[in-house]
């Protein structure tokens, strides 16, 4: 027998590895499709089955009608908690990142307002937004201001990490180069950031949606117009449940919107260089 | 070659003395005068004051007592250094990399893209010019971080302990490619080790310290012309060369030859 004869060895081993890697990705999309699936069918039979009226429980079949039939007002509605979201985020990456750097290069700023960076983000911000709705005229910029509030924080104390996670002996070249303090900064400091920022960023990001909604249902309706949580509000008082789970399926799409678009964002700045985008061949 | 005593002073270190937080003798009296195309190595027992001397000589802390001085003075760019780990920015490529101490200095890349590529030609890796550090090998990773030493042809280079972390293999590799780009550019170094063969095959001069306090106790020269060559590391002469080092490290370390 000449070796060329048994030349393309199939590795058993190699077989099975390629067959599980499959299989995980085919896992990885259609095992939550088949839940959510069996969840709605469940919940429809637990409906038909009992006889709940639609008042109490609708089925996931009005639902979806609901989400139809007024999808002109949820769409406008979603519009408005959108803008505010998005804002609040941006200005949260602007404050947090902002402020991350202030601190960083005066130590002065950072031990006098530290503190208060911290108090406003433990105080719930339920219990703030009523005051903040007496003292701010404008009903958008009350709700920026607390969706800001909730989402700020995560931003300003990853970058701050970010900002002193620099390679002790990176810095120590930076010093024999003779770096200045700004070529530091913009050089070496927040390219090491960037991981930690990103990772804030991610968290800023579903913080924002939740600081709209508690706004939204604190300013209550009229003004500017209702958000999505005004307009569950409002569905409630009038016992439209369906239209409720509607609207609550916006609020959850548009926050896993964000969450995949901050995701991809970070995956798109970091896959060149940094560990957590690293995909290995195993 | 000049003979080491006739070679010009580059730098000198006088009765130089180091000490942390007012009891721990880092460095006692150490004097030291580097001239130009010395590859010096300081050989020594953990904790003799290696790092110490090297970080003194790079400013990154000022002696307690004692003089550093350069010859002529010096500005940013006289000095190139090289960490035990190679020390790049992950998120910028080889050559971006290489190019920080121009770039720190306000030198655009176009305007020295010619010196870059010529350091990585240097060390043999100008087709890496575009990958990423997290895709080099650790013994690529450490010719980028001599290239970016030697990338402005700095007046001093020092080496703290640069292939420690290495495995023997890389490491002989890489102490050939170091004796050739001695030889090419004729560069001045200050190479910490704690290997006794390491600093024979490499230097001109060995520099012995003995620890607790941290001082030099004696100097070896090695009077082996360069370029060397890997026949060197298989001589007598280099036999004898590391008998005499390996004598000299026994003393520092308190243990009878
Ligand atoms: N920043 C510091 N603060 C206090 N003590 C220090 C400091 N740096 C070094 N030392 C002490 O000074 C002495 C010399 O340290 P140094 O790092 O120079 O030794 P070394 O010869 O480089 O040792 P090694 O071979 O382990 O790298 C040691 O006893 C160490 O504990
Ligand atoms: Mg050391």
């Amino acid at each position: 027998m000449s070796i060329a004869e048994n030349a393309p060895v199939i590795d058993t081993d190699e077989v099975r590895r390629q067959r599980a890697k499959r299989m995980e990705k085919l896992g990885r999309w259609s095992l939550p499709v088949v839940v959510m699936l069996a969840t709605l069918l469940l919940w429809d039979r637990i409906v038909v089955w009992n006889e709940i009226p639609h008042y109490i429980l609708p089925g996931p079949g009005r639902v979806w009608d609901s989400l139809v039939n007024d999808w002109g007002i949820l769409w406008e509605a979603g519009l408005l908690t959108g803008k505010i979201t998005l804002m609040a985020l941006g200005l949260a990456i602007v404050g947090g990142a902002g402020l991350a750097i202030l601190f960083n290069q005066s130590r002065m700023v950072e031990m006098s307002f530290y503190p208060y960076a911290v108090i406003l983000q433990v105080t719930p911000v339920v219990s703030i937004a009523p005051l903040i709705f007496i003292y701010v005229d404008s009903k958008t910029a009350g709700m920026l201001l607390c969706a800001w509030i909730v989402a700020f924080f995560p931003v300003l104390s990853s970058t701050t990490l970010g900002l002193n996670s620099v390679d002790h002996n990176l810095r120590d070249l930076y010093r024999i180069y003779g770096a200045s303090r700004w070529q530091k900064l913009w050089m070496l400091q927040l390219p090491s950031a960037l991981p930690y920022f990103l990772g804030g960023l991610k968290i800023a990001g579903g913080l924002s949606l939740i600081g709209a909604v508690v706004a939204e249902l604190v300013a209550g309706t009229g003004g500017v117009g209702a958000g999505l949580a005004a307009r569950i509000q409002e569905a409630g008082y009038r016992l439209n449940i369906a239209r409720m789970f509607a609207a609550l399926t916006l609020v959850a799409a548009m926050g896993v919107f964000i969450f995949a678009a901050l995701s991809l964002l970070s995956h798109l700045l970091l896959r060149k260089w940094h560990e957590s985008a690293l995909s290995r061949e195993t | 070659m000049q003979p080491i005593d006739q070679r010009p002073t580059v730098l000198r270190m006088s009765n130089v003395n180091k000490t942390f937080n007012g009891n721990v003798v880092a460095l006692n009296g150490m004097s030291m005068t580097v001239g130009q195309g010395d590859f010096i190595s300081l050989l020594g027992p953990s904790g003799c004051g290696k790092s110490t001397a090297l970080r003194l000589i790079s400013d990154l802390m000022v002696p307690t007592s004692g003089k550093i001085d350069w010859e002529g003075g010096h500005e940013v760019g006289d000095l190139g250094v090289v960490f035990q780990e190679p020390t790049l920015m992950p998120w910028a490529t080889v050559a971006q990399n290489v190019w920080l101490p121009y770039r720190l200095r306000g030198k655009s890349y176009a305007s020295v893209k010619d010196e870059i590529l010529e350091a990585l030609k240097l060390v043999g890796l100008e087709k890496f010019q575009n990958s990423y550090p997290r895709e080099l090998s650790g013994g690529m990773k450490m010719r980028v971080s001599i290239a970016r030493a030697m990338v402005t042809r700095p007046r001093l280079i020092l080496m703290d302990e640069p292939f420690a972390a290495l495995d023997e293999i890389t490491r002989f590799k890489l102490n050939n490619d170091l004796l050739e780009l001695k030889a090419k550019i004729n560069c001045t170094v200050i190479f910490v080790t704690h290997s006794v063969f390491e600093s024979v095959f490499l230097s001109d001069r060995i520099i012995v310290m003995a620890a607790r306090p941290g001082r030099v106790i004696r100097e070896l020269h090695v009077d082996e012309a360069y370029p060397r060559s890997e026949e060197f590391r298989t001589s007598a002469e280099y036999a004898a060369y590391c008998r005499q080092a390996t004598d000299a490290l026994h003393e520092a370390m308190g243990v009878a030859a």
